[in-house]
């Protein structure tokens, strides 16, 4: 299985790499490449030329000020779980880019490329929606920072546009009383998330007074569960707090745009989003101290 | 369209010209004769291609070869030859790891990284690592043996760890 031919241009900056995008309306970014080469490979993407922003200083790498991690576009996911630090500091980010694919996967894949491609079962999504992070996008006009909350805009479609490039994520780190968790249903074939629910709450003393909770999966893209968050502020994680915001995990969501294909029917991804909610809230209440 | 690009493969210096779209995989089997890494699905899930570049375990069939210039790669012929095999090499020879032999080379280059990070690994954690390397001969049984027995001699272990083989195990793959 051999691509198409394309023309391969190796950008020596950001800017350069955002002007051959905007001068050739055919040509896509490769980061990890692995997306983009798959469906290059069988013949679904046939791009006229490829813009590697592989080799680029300062696009890789995890940098830290006290408030925000800063991860690079190009920072593998391989080095995201690696990083203990991120794991006290934004756990549901580090938990998630662990448990992409497998570890070949994780040595090549991208957070930058991740999120960007926004495929409706990757990992990423709803662990970057959970962690309030924010996205820095430079473009044709510029750069410019949006919040994650309105970065996912449908299956493959991101605020970033076309031409956008990503050039890096920053994840506010968790204060003391916050903990976060992200858990996972891998389709039995590709591994990727049949559905995978991300989970961060922070807490005054066993109550919960803030919740960031979302899904992979379930959706056309990466999606905020607002009534489950609802559900849980306010309450402590006990079993029951736990079992009625499952139950109301879906509740927010247009229950006819719910995903179904030959893996899971839409009834049964909205069963496992209830029980991943539950599991992603247990976990979050454990590492808190408070189940 | 075509350009050169100079690599290392097992420490030896090669320039070689590629299209663009040439995989890594194909550069090193068809261009450059290093057949070890072998291609099985294509599609970057059988992990029958792993080579390391730089030093990381990544599957050839989903690289192109233009972006692998100046790298360092390793093929499974840089791990040992029959005359001197890897502790790998011949523990998947001794705990019957393989049966055809296709997925081998690929199993071995996962592990040879995963050895390094992991000396001391757990059966669990060896799955985990070899999670990206599909084998349809052996029932992966005999492949976790391999790996075991390999981190007990690479230890420097009295006793090569041969006894977890018969147990029912959770998580096959
Ligand atoms: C066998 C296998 C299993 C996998 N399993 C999982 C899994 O379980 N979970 C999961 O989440 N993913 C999984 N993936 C996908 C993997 O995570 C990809 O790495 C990811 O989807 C894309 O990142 P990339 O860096 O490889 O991007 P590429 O493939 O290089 O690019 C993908 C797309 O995003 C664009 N793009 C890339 N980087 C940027 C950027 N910085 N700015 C703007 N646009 C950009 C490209 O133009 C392209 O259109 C799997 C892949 C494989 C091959
Ligand atoms: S041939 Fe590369 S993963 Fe199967
Ligand atoms: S030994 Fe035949 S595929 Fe593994």
């Amino acid at each position: 299985m051999y691509p198409d031919q394309f023309e391969f241009h190796r950008a020596d900056s950001v800017s350069e790499a955002v002007e051959l995008l905007a001068d050739n309306p055919d040509a896509e970014l490769i980061a990890g490449g692995h997306s983009l080469l798959p469906t290059m490979k069988s013949g679904l993407a046939s791009p006229d030329a490829l813009v590697d922003i592989s080799d680029l200083d300062g696009l890789s790498g995890v940098e830290r000020n006290g408030e925000v991690t800063h991860l690079g576009a190009m920072t593998t996911y391989a080095t995201v779980a690696d990083d203990d630090d991120l794991w006290e500091d934004a756990t549901v980010v580090a938990e998630a880019a662990s448990q992409v694919g497998d570890r070949q996967v994780r040595n090549r894949g991208t957070v930058g490329g991740n999120i960007a491609h926004a495929d409706p079962a990757s990992d990423l999504p709803a662990a970057m929606l959970a962690a309030n992070a924010t996205v820095h996008v430079h473009g044709p006009d510029g750069e410019r920072s949006v919040e994650i909350d309105d970065f996912f805009q449908g299956m493959y479609a991101t605020a970033a546009g076309e031409e956008g490039v990503v050039t890096g994520i920053d994840v506010p780190e968790e204060g003391e009383n916050t903990a976060s968790a992200y858990v996972k249903k891998p389709a039995p074939a590709s591994g990727y998330a049949l559905v995978g629910v991300a989970a961060r709450l922070t807490f005054d003393g066993d109550e919960v007074t803030d919740a960031r909770i979302a899904a992979n999966g379930v959706m056309d893209h990466g999606t905020r569960l607002p009534a489950a968050e609802d559900a849980i502020e306010g309450e402590s994680v006990d079993a029951d707090a736990v079992a009625v915001a499952g139950d109301a995990a879906g509740d927010s969501l247009d229950e006819y745009m719910v995903m179904e294909d030959q893996q899971a029917s839409q009834e049964f991804r909205l069963q496992l989003l209830s029980a991943y909610t539950e599991r992603a809230l247990e976990t979050v209440g454990e590492r808190a101290g408070h189940m | 369209m075509e350009r050169t690009i100079e690599l290392t493969v097992n420490g030896t210096d090669h320039q070689v010209t590629v299209e663009p779209r040439t995989l890594l995989i194909h550069a090193l089997r068809d261009e450059m004769g290093y057949t070890g890494p072998n291609v099985g699905c294509e599609s970057s899930v059988c992990g029958a291609c792993t080579v390391h570049v730089d030093g990381e375990a990544v599957k050839a069939c989903t690289e192109l070869a233009v972006r692998a210039e100046g790298s360092e790669v390793t093929t499974i012929e840089a791990l040992g030859d029959e005359d001197d095999m890897h502790p790998l090499q011949e523990s998947f020879q001794e705990e019957h790891g393989l049966q055809c032999g296709y997925c081998t080379p690929g199993m071995v280059m996962t592990a040879a990284v995963f050895l390094e990070e992991e000396p001391d690994p757990d059966r669990a954690e060896i799955r985990e690592a070899l999670e990206g390397n599909l084998c349809r001969c052996t029932g992966y049984q005999n492949i976790v043996n391999a790996v075991e027995s390999a981190a007990a001699e690479m230890a420097g272990a009295v006793e090569p760890a041969t006894d977890g083989g018969t147990a029912v195990e959770e998580g096959g793959d």
